[in-house]
């Protein structure tokens, strides 16, 4: 009886000492975590207050700030040059899903067990290696009037050069174009690894059941790539709406601001040689977030209920 | 063994150096510029005089990219100021002069009696009747013309927009574009209007238009844009000229499949460098279009301005004082290519130079900045895109000019 009880009573000692011994489980994660979390609070939380609370306010960047309300967001919305940008955004958005499919398809090409494939691959993956900048310059050449390839092989084709970058009908396609180059790459990469782990047993499988081609593809293929393909339309999704450097590069926006995205449109009005108006910017900066948090938490919403095995 | 005793021996030197200059306790004088090489070296040899005549004051230049210079005064000016600065006069400095960031120096106008030697840029350097900064160097802008090219159209050189525009006509027809242009950077695209304008409606109107006096959409505007569709609709421009670049335009000159540009005399090296002589080309000032008015020019001015958290102010002003003399103006200007400031200084032997010098000091009508240092930033910035989207699509005119005067109710409130 007495041995029982002391080792009890020694049991309940053990526990007790410290808070932190206590709580050990319970903390240890939160501490692992403090770091991430206060770099994600001072860069990520606190700059995307700060740009919205900015968003009300007049100011240069260098003089005194005045409060403007909701003045910034009634003139974004009347104001012809949101719209365009807005538009071509969404142009964007919708041509750069082509990325998705056609990386799909360079990766099933490229999957196969010939001498020097390993290559053939790099050569692919290339344009996904060099900078945006070099990619919208070797654009910008390839479309050049007078001297650039495209522009002479349509003058040879029709007799009349095209000039994409000079053309408010043609420049967002022009630069969609150059950003899909290293986007189907990208896409395609993350279909190559994909498709390293498709069960070969199940493909044997499917052979004797004699599916074949689209069948073999739609059916047997594709469900297991859907997190490859998860992942490349996310990263697609938010390369189409981030698109800047390529704006930047080859056309700095114009003609005449045709060629805007809203990314480019808030730089050029917050930080340009002719902006400076911060609480404009904003207010295009938030606008923007907007957009991107419908698809930001249409994403997270399904990585959550993929995890709960729903 | 051999290579460290080498480096401690320039450890040593450098050493010495140092200390050498710690013992003539010299003063700083901290200079940021955004000069290109050549500008760079003339302004070097002027410092090394300056230093020579000063010996305790040491100037410290710092160097930045001409596009990266525009963003960076902005951080500077409020981080970490230094005791001169360069900008550009008029309209542009108004930012920084409204946010107390340029220090008034009109004592250094007064005291140097600059209000007479640098009479003509006076005007473009004073806010709220006090000046704020020296400006050492400006340059005309006119059209630079191939001679081969007119002679292969067997045009003459115009006298009047009338003549002008005819002679496109010819150009036309033998393949060569009339007037060449590169808006890809927007800028150039300023230069013509500014000049329709001028000609069309005079400097005042110039002036009272980039001031935000008179709305976009009124009549004289319209006007202007009339003689402009001119050029504009029969295809006179060179096409595409919104994908190239200056540069890529000039090059179409010299190559004479264009015969003239409208430029400012900056490009004169550009030309020459591609292989054009004095023999090949030409400068006129742009014709007359509503006869009688008086003549205004563009000619826009560099200039050196103390920041209000400079920390050697009077070396600064000793500094800008030496830089509007007319000997040191003459020499910075020799080796710049353009035109000295000070009516005392001697204009080089360029021909263009002459020229313009000429066409400048005999501008009554007065002389302007430039589109983007007239108007405030941000009008600036839609009005070029304006002028870009006219060239391109003057059927838009009517909305160019509604958007336009939009932004000016909301610029200039």
């Amino acid at each position: 009886m007495t041995g029982s009880a002391t080792t009890a009573i020694a049991a309940t000692q053990a526990n007790t000492p410290g808070i932190w011994k206590r709580n050990q489980r319970a903390w240890a994660p939160w501490i692992f975590l403090a770091p991430g979390i206060a770099m994600f609070a001072l860069y990520v939380i606190y700059p995307i207050i700060a740009s919205m609370w900015l968003s009300f306010y007049d100011w240069d960047g260098l003089g005194t700030k005045t409060w403007l309300g909701l003045d910034n967001y009634v003139e974004l919305f009347d104001d012809e040059a949101f719209y365009t940008s807005l538009y071509n955004n969404i142009i964007w958005l919708v041509l750069y899903m082509l990325a998705v499919p056609a990386g799909l398809f360079v990766a099933l090409f490229l999957n196969q067990t010939v001498t020097g494939i390993r290559i053939y691959k790099s050569l692919f993956f290339f344009p996904f290696v060099i900078s945006q900048v070099v990619v919208g310059l070797i654009f910008s050449w390839f479309y050049a009037p007078n001297f650039g390839l495209f522009y002479n092989m349509i003058e040879w084709l029709t007799g009349t050069g095209i000039a994409v970058l000079a053309d408010d009908r043609y420049v967002t396609y022009g630069i969609i174009a150059a950003g899909l180059w290293p986007q189907i790459a990208y896409c395609m990469i993350l279909y190559l690894t994909g498709l390293n782990n498709v069960a070969p047993d199940q493909i044997e499988a499917a052979r004797l059941d004699g599916a074949r081609g689209w069948k073999m593809l739609w059916h047997i293929i594709l469900p297991q790539l859907r997190p490859a393909t998860f992942i490349a339309v996310v990263v697609t999704v938010i390369g189409a709406l981030r698109s800047f450097d390529l704006v930047s590069i080859m056309t700095d926006g114009g003609p005449y601001g045709s060629s805007r995205v809203l990314s480019f449109y808030m730089y050029e009005q917050a930080l340009s040689e002719y902006g400076f108006r911060m609480g404009y910017g904003a207010a295009i900066a938030v606008v923007l977030f907007a957009i991107m948090m419908i698809f930001i938490s249409g994403f997270i919403w399904k990585m959550v209920r993929d995890e709960r095995g729903l | 063994m051999k290579l460290s005793r080498k480096s401690a021996l320039l450890g040593t030197a450098a050493f010495a150096l140092m200390a050498t200059q710690a013992v003539a306790e010299q003063r700083t004088l901290k200079y940021y510029a955004d000069f290109d090489p050549a500008p760079l070296a003339a302004f070097e040899a002027a410092i090394a005089e300056f230093e020579a005549a000063n010996p305790d004051i040491d100037v410290v230049l710092q160097n930045f990219d001409h596009e990266g210079y525009k963003t960076a005064i902005r951080n500077f000016l409020s981080a970490d100021s230094p005791d001169l600065a360069n900008w550009y006069a008029g309209n542009r400095m108004a930012p920084f002069v409204n946010a107390g960031q340029f220090m008034d120096i009109t004592d250094v106008w007064t005291d140097n009696n600059l209000g007479e030697s640098l009479a003509s840029a006076k005007g473009s350097m004073t806010i709220d009747g006090k000046q704020w900064g020296v400006p050492y160097t400006y340059y005309q802008w006119g059209i630079y013309y191939n001679k081969d090219a007119y002679k292969q159209a067997g045009v003459e050189v115009p006298k009047t927009w009338a003549e002008f525009i005819d002679n496109c006509a010819k150009f036309k027809e033998a393949g060569i574009d009339c007037v060449t242009t590169g808006t890809k950077a927007l800028w150039p695209g300023a230069g013509i209007f500014d000049y329709m304008n001028l000609r069309t409606n005079g400097y005042d109107f110039h002036m009272e238009l980039t001031a935000g006096k008179v709305a976009w959409t009124d009549d004289r505007v319209k006007n202007t844009f009339a003689e402009w569709a001119k050029l504009v609709e029969p295809g006179y421009v060179t096409a595409n000229h919104a994908a190239l670049d200056w540069q890529d335009a000039a090059s179409l000159l010299i190559q004479g499949k264009a015969a003239n540009y409208v430029m400012g005399n900056f490009a004169v090296a550009v030309f020459k460098d591609g292989g054009m002589t004095n023999d090949t080309l030409g400068f006129m000032q742009f014709p007359e279009i509503t006869p009688g008015l008086p003549r205004g020019e563009e000619a826009p001015t560099d200039t050196i301005h103390i920041p209000a958290g400079a920390k050697n102010v009077d070396d600064a002003k000793k500094f800008l004082a030496f830089i509007a003399t007319a000997d040191v103006q003459t020499k910075l200007n020799e080796a710049l290519g353009q035109l000295p400031i000070n009516n005392q200084s001697k204009v080089g032997d360029d021909p263009f130079l002459q020229a313009g010098f000429e066409m400048l000091s005999t501008a009554d009508g007065g002389i302007a900045q430039f589109f983007d240092r007239d108007a405030p930033a941000e009008m600036a910035k839609v009005g070029m895109e304006g002028f870009q989207e006219f060239m391109v699509r003057p059927e838009n005119l009517d909305k160019i000019l509604e958007r336009l005067e939009k932004a000016r109710q909301r610029i200039y409130k």
